[in-house]
């Protein structure tokens, strides 16, 4: 048509106002995305502020700890750095530098400074995290700092001979800096020494891994358990006509809809040992009197009540899934000449698969952050990692250790939820 | 002339309306503590002062604290707290100190610094009562009667469950005690890596027996229900149960662990002030005398100690059901709160492994 044409360039395509196709569409498709985006600003604003930003937050506690490096005046609010002559030190030796003198004295300057600031309960805290019982001796030393003369190292000496412990020494340089990977270290059971390489705790202070690992098998249990009882359910929910299925559904419903303490102090009135299933097999004459069956207060517990209140969470979306499954394919199958356990296995089974994804990855996931009912009917080996979580949170007050387990915790969903990806793949998910 | 009386009379309504409106909230333990604490000390508050006392409950007051301090968002203002708790609080500069010079003199004029128990003022705090855990059994349901810390561990010869605090605070104390350590030697032997493995050892003894608990109402009605045979509990949980609601419970003294509850101000209390005038007003010598009317903890003033009458029932005497009579000190041990700031963490990691081995 055009010379364009014969240089083989294609003519450049334009509106009727003369600008480029390409870019008036790019502009027309940009609005309309800022409109779409301003339709969804509420709900983004809504997230960040009640859901990124707090957890967010959390999560920078895990390695962010300034309890050793910085004050915060609390009525306020200025912020004054501490330890800075020891962290000069520290700065100025390598790692594993025996104390010296002029390190002590370093120490005796900064004790000073927190006495002033009345901050050396903060940093023992800090400390304390790490080496317990160093707490009581930097509020010992700060309360005596005036009084405190050279040479520093027998005057600290004296006042606790700890204070000569390379362990202590270790500690505080690591914690002179606020970043800090330690209580990732503590959250996995491992520490360090003193000339800093990574080591396990002891053995009786290990405790994390184990509740990482019960948290992980109790939970696939507890989702076997939904699956195997929520499966016949849903599938007798979805075949019976539609008043039965309906009245079915509320008894489904119904405990679902029931506060979870009330469903859990339930669990409590049967399960004790003093309670309506030991009493009536006593009654019944099948148990001795004496022989109580211990079903509270341990994983047998966690298990029972936690599988009955997650079950709904298993059959709602094999319901869901299971409903318009069409029955002539199953009659199909069989006159073809399926026999009935193939006809499930080939043609029904694959059906619902979407929904047992979708079931157990809410129950998993669910069963996997449970706190309440462990803490209530699981006694002393039925407790899972979100009740040290909450001990951590609520009685030690070690935040940045709780924040560590905490992420651990969310990482490791995470990685499930990729793999769950890579193998099932998340677009088969099919909640209703 | 008339507008402006009429506008005075406008402003001195609105003056005595502020006056009514101010309010201050106190958190404590919830239950019968609670209760005895409102009886005691908010209603005569709120009528001598026109001040409204708000109760608010939580299993342990310490933890909102810090959350509500570091958060700058503190609706507390006044806790009521255990000893450990109060001095590393105090240590961690969340708590406003408290001016002791301001807390009423005993009727005799002795001096408030001198009439509260030793330890019982601290920097950031003031310490309305004396508490204790003890151990307590059903007497419906043991047979014969247990009288020392032994025989809670010796379940040979009681045989049944047990309930224990799930804290490592004080349940260790009491393992040691059980194994022989003299009152006045616990804190020495815990103190050593040995201490704490017998301390273990001992409660490795008992340990599939235990039942856990951790709210204070949970151990009067473990025992009701004869879930367990005998519990550790907080003194006055059981005499409540016991008094008011005529449970068979009976209080074993022997190896009792003594402590304080005391009255904090968080840093940052939005009515700092009427704060510190209620420390000052529920912390007077009759105050600490009538709560212990309420329920069976000790006052904190020692002046306190002759005004204590009867139960609020009227016919229960108080005076032997105090973890402080004579009786009941015959092996005691006074909680060492230097030692728990201390060792709190490290013996609570050990005991959580422990418990999930």
């Amino acid at each position: 048509m055009t010379d364009a044409t014969a240089n083989g360039a294609p003519a450049k395509l334009t509106t009727a106002d003369g600008k480029p196709l390409k870019a008036a569409l790019a502009s027309a498709q940009s609005h309309a995305r800022r409109r779409a985006f301003f339709l969804v600003l509420p709900l983004l604003a809504f997230i960040v502020i009640t859901f990124v930003a707090p957890i967010g937050q959390m999560l920078h506690r895990s390695f962010h700890n300034d309890g050793f490096t910085m004050h915060e005046d609390i009525g306020s609010g200025v912020r004054t750095p501490i330890m800075t002559n020891l962290k000069a030190w520290f700065d100025a030796n390598p790692a594993g530098t025996e104390p010296t003198e002029e390190a002590f004295a370093a120490l005796a300057a900064d004790m000073v400074v927190l006495r002033e600031l009345k901050a050396p309960g903060q940093a023992g805290t800090r400390i304390n995290y790490e080496l317990s019982g160093s707490r009581s001796m930097f509020t010992k030393a700060a309360r005596k700092a005036n009084d405190l003369e050279a040479p520093f190292k027998d005057a600290f000496l004296d006042l606790d001979k700890d204070w000569n412990n390379p362990d202590l020494w270790r500690v505080m340089r690591d914690a002179s800096s606020a970043y800090t990977f330690n209580f990732y270290l503590a959250a996995l059971d491992l520490t360090r020494n003193a000339d800093g390489s990574i080591e396990q705790v002891n053995e009786n202070r290990q405790v994390y891994v184990t509740l990482f690992s019960r948290t992980l098998l109790l939970s696939i249990l507890i989702t076997v358990l939904t699956f195997m009882l929520g499966y016949p359910i849903a599938h007798l929910l979805a075949t019976l006509p539609l008043r039965y299925s309906n009245l079915l559904m509320i008894l489904v419903l119904l405990p679902f809809w029931t506060s979870l303490l009330v469903r859990t102090t339930s669990w409590m009135v049967l399960l004790q040992s003093q309670g309506v299933v030991n009493d009536s097999l006593v009654g019944m004459g099948l148990l001795d009197d004496e022989n109580r069956l211990q079903m509270m207060y341990n994983q047998m517990g966690t298990v029972i009540a936690m599988t009955h209140i997650l079950l709904p969470f298993m059959v709602l979306p094999l319901y869901s899934v299971m409903r318009p499954i069409n029955p002539s394919y199953v009659r199909a199958a069989r006159s073809l000449g399926a026999t009935s356990w193939t006809a499930f296995r080939r043609i029904y089974f694959p059906q619902t698969v979407p929904g047992i994804g979708a079931g157990a990855l809410l129950v998993f996931i669910l069963a996997v952050g449970y706190y309440i009912t462990p803490a209530l009917v699981g006694g002393a080996d039925g407790q899972l990692i979100s009740n040290l979580i909450a001990f951590h949170m609520q009685k030690s007050l070690n935040w940045s250790l709780a924040a560590a387990l905490a992420a651990l915790l969310l990482g490791g969903i995470l990685i499930l939820y990729w793999l769950y990806d890579r193998l099932i793949g998340i677009d088969n998910l099919k909640l209703g | 002339m008339k507008l402006k009386t009429a506008l005075m009379a406008t402003a001195l309504t609105g003056v005595a309306f502020a006056a009514q409106a101010q309010e201050i909230t106190v958190m404590s333990w919830g239950g019968a503590y609670t209760k005895s604490q409102v009886e005691a000390y908010h209603k005569p508050f709120t009528a001598t002062t026109n001040i409204k006392v708000n109760s608010v409950d939580a299993d342990n007051p310490a933890t909102p604290i810090k959350a509500q301090v570091e958060a700058g968002n503190v609706s507390i203002d006044v806790a009521d707290v255990e000893f450990s708790d109060a001095v590393r609080l105090c240590d961690e500069g969340l708590l406003e100190p408290i001016d002791h010079a301001m807390l009423p003199a005993a009727p005799d004029g002795t001096p408030a610094t001198e009439d509260f128990i030793e330890g019982a003022l601290q920097d950031c705090a003031v310490a309305n009562i004396v508490w204790s855990t003890v151990y307590a059994y059903n007497s419906k349901n043991v047979s014969g009667t247990p009288t020392t810390i032994a025989d809670f561990f010796d379940t040979a010869k009681f045989p049944g469950k047990r309930g224990l605090r799930k804290s490592a605070k004080s349940l260790l104390e009491m393992a040691l005690m059980a194994d022989g350590v003299p009152a006045g030697e616990v804190y020495d032997v815990l103190d050593t890596d040995a201490g704490v493995d017998r301390a273990f050892a001992k409660l490795d003894s008992i340990k599939s027996d235990i039942v856990w608990w951790e709210a204070g109402a949970q151990p009067p009605q473990l025992l009701a229900d004869g879930e367990v045979v005998m519990s550790t509990a907080y003194n006055g949980r059981i005499f409540n149960a016991a008094v008011a609601e005529n449970q068979p419970l009976e209080v074993v003294w022997d190896g009792q662990i003594l402590d304080f509850d005391l009255f904090v101000v968080p840093k940052g209390a939005p009515n700092k002030d009427a704060a510190m005038q209620f420390i000052a007003f529920s912390t007077d010598t009759q105050r600490l005398a009538d709560q212990a009317s309420w329920i069976s903890y000790g006052p904190a003033r020692k002046s306190s100690g002759a005004l204590v009458g009867k139960y609020s029932d009227g016919k229960t005497e108080m005076a032997p059901h105090m973890p402080t009579a004579a009786a009941n000190l015959t092996n005691a041990l006074v909680n060492n709160f230097e030692f728990w700031v201390d060792k709190d963490a490290e013996l609570n990691e050990r005991f959580n492994a422990w418990l999930a081995q």
